[in-house]
């Protein structure tokens, strides 16, 4: 029998709330389905199963909140048996010996409202008393929904601020910067987009990271994880992409983007950002990604100085891709160029490494039509 | 199609991209990406829209033009061929 636990949706997620089950037992599901929504301190994700088979048992209500690892359901996979029918369960024990069955986030809830679980009947597997039936039970109106937004935008916050502290405080950065050349790929961009109907066109922000994911995967010290004391390399590059919500920030992974076509690697950047803004985005792109990109030249900003989200051990910044003054045999000339830079960890990798990394981005976007 | 029914067009194409806009907070005068903090793919969304709604296609060329409310009522109005006939001579 397979186990369907809570995920790990992001480097400092301790728990994770059970919004919504989008399965029920007897459902099959295949590896990827979409089988619940989880609601953690910066947005709502759809989780994915990575299991083929029947979902047996649903552990978990909606509304409670869980553990990162607890486990949710049973997924029976193709050729096991079903589980036995539960024998009825025993008639309650009499006398204070009794135990009450209720999941350890329903007794910390109970014990935060004051709330006595011996009163209460559950409504969870096996009669087990879930925190919706806690704060069922108490005058005050229920709690277990979806935050409101401005308890949503804090969350976010707090959660980005656990990232960031731990990566400041954790990570030995070192930043390496460079002025890229993109004259002859903004040309043939122009080229192509002229071809284009406008639902197929391609921003300079997609060559970028397509730029980056290919640097990525000759420089393999900057895409990975840096974990237990060691690095890991990532044998694909799942690029973060950092998006800008109205509550805060996500980066989430476009998977396999040193793989992809530029118009397909375009197209699931559209499809990434128009769901991490409604806020459908799925477990493992949030969980996923080997190597951020951050992009702030649409707000004029010229160059970036990142901070790493760990366990990653590199994040690029761009900035606003800008006509400035290049020196051509001899010549000043204007030229369109943009602000690269690597913030690394130095405990993966050293400055010279990374500047390897970033003299492949641009040797890479002077082809803009090999990318 | 006119002016009158552009603008209704327009702004459903932004509350798309900004839907927390409130559109008669909107300065037809002032720019849009300035004004609801939109970015390039947004941008671009907008175009789409507008494109799904009035069959337009804008190219890149044109984009510098596209700054305000005003001026890209303008503009689609050019572009449809549909600008409002001439009032009447009295």
């Amino acid at each position: 029998m397979a186990e369907f636990r809570m995920p790990s949706l992001g480097a400092d997620m301790e728990a994770g709330t059970l919004t919504k089950w989008l399965v029920k037992p007897g459902d099959v599901v295949r590896r990827g389905d979409l089988v619940a929504v989880v609601q953690t301190e910066k947005a709502d994700v759809e989780v994915e199963v990575f299991t083929d088979g029947t979902v047996e048992k649903i552990l978990v209500s909606e509304g409670e909140k869980v553990p990162v690892g607890a486990l949710l359901a049973t997924i029976r996979r193709e050729g096991e048996a079903a589980e036995a029918a539960p024998a009825p369960a025993p008639a309650p024990e009499a006398g204070p010996a009794a135990r009450t069955r209720a999941s350890p986030a329903a007794r910390r809830r109970a014990e935060e409202l004051g709330i006595d679980l011996a009163g209460l009947s559950g409504s969870g597997p096996d009669g087990s008393i879930t925190i919706a039936d806690v704060e069922a039970a108490t005058p005050a109106p229920a709690a277990a929904k979806p935050a409101a937004a401005p308890d949503r935008a804090a969350a976010m916050r707090r959660a980005i601020a656990a990232a960031m502290s731990r990566s400041n405080r954790e990570i030995p950065h070192y930043y390496l910067g460079t002025e890229i050349d993109l004259g002859a790929a903004m040309r043939w961009l122009s080229e192509q987009n002229a071809a284009r109907p406008v639902t197929e066109r391609i921003l300079p922000a997609a060559l970028l990271l397509r730029s980056v994911a290919l640097a990525a995967r000759e420089v393999p010290e900057m895409n990975g994880f840096w974990l237990d004391g060691s690095f890991r390399p990532s044998p694909s590059v799942h690029l973060g992409v950092a998006i800008s919500l109205s509550t805060g920030l996500v980066a989430p992974a476009l998977h396999d983007a040193e793989k992809k076509t530029l118009g397909d690697l375009m197209k699931d950047l559209r499809d990434l950002v128009t769901r991490a803004r409604a806020g459908t985005l799925r477990s493992s792109e949030v969980s996923d990604p080997t190597i951020t990109v951050t992009n702030l030249g649409d707000l004029g900003v010229e160059t970036v100085y990142g901070v790493i989200f760990p366990p990653q051990v590199a994040l690029v910044g761009f900035g606003r891709i800008l006509e400035r003054p290049r020196v051509r045999n001899g010549a000043v000339q204007p030229a369109a160029t943009v602000l690269a830079t690597l913030s690394g960890d130095h405990r993966a990798s050293d400055g010279h490494r990374g500047g390897i990394f970033l003299a492949a981005i641009d040797r890479l976007l002077q082809k803009p039509e090999a990318l | 199609m006119n002016e009158q029914d552009l603008r209704p067009a327009v702004l459903r194409a932004l509350r798309k991209i900004a839907p927390e806009a409130d559109p008669a907070r909107i300065d037809p005068k002032e720019s849009l990406r300035d004004q609801l903090d939109v970015d390039s793919m947004d941008f671009l969304n907008f175009l789409i829209a507008l494109h799904e709604a009035l069959g337009v296609d804008i190219p890149e060329t044109d984009y510098p033009r596209l700054t305000t409310l005003d001026a890209i009522v303008e503009y689609l109005e050019q572009k449809t061929g549909r600008t409002a006939p001439p009032a009447p001579v009295a």
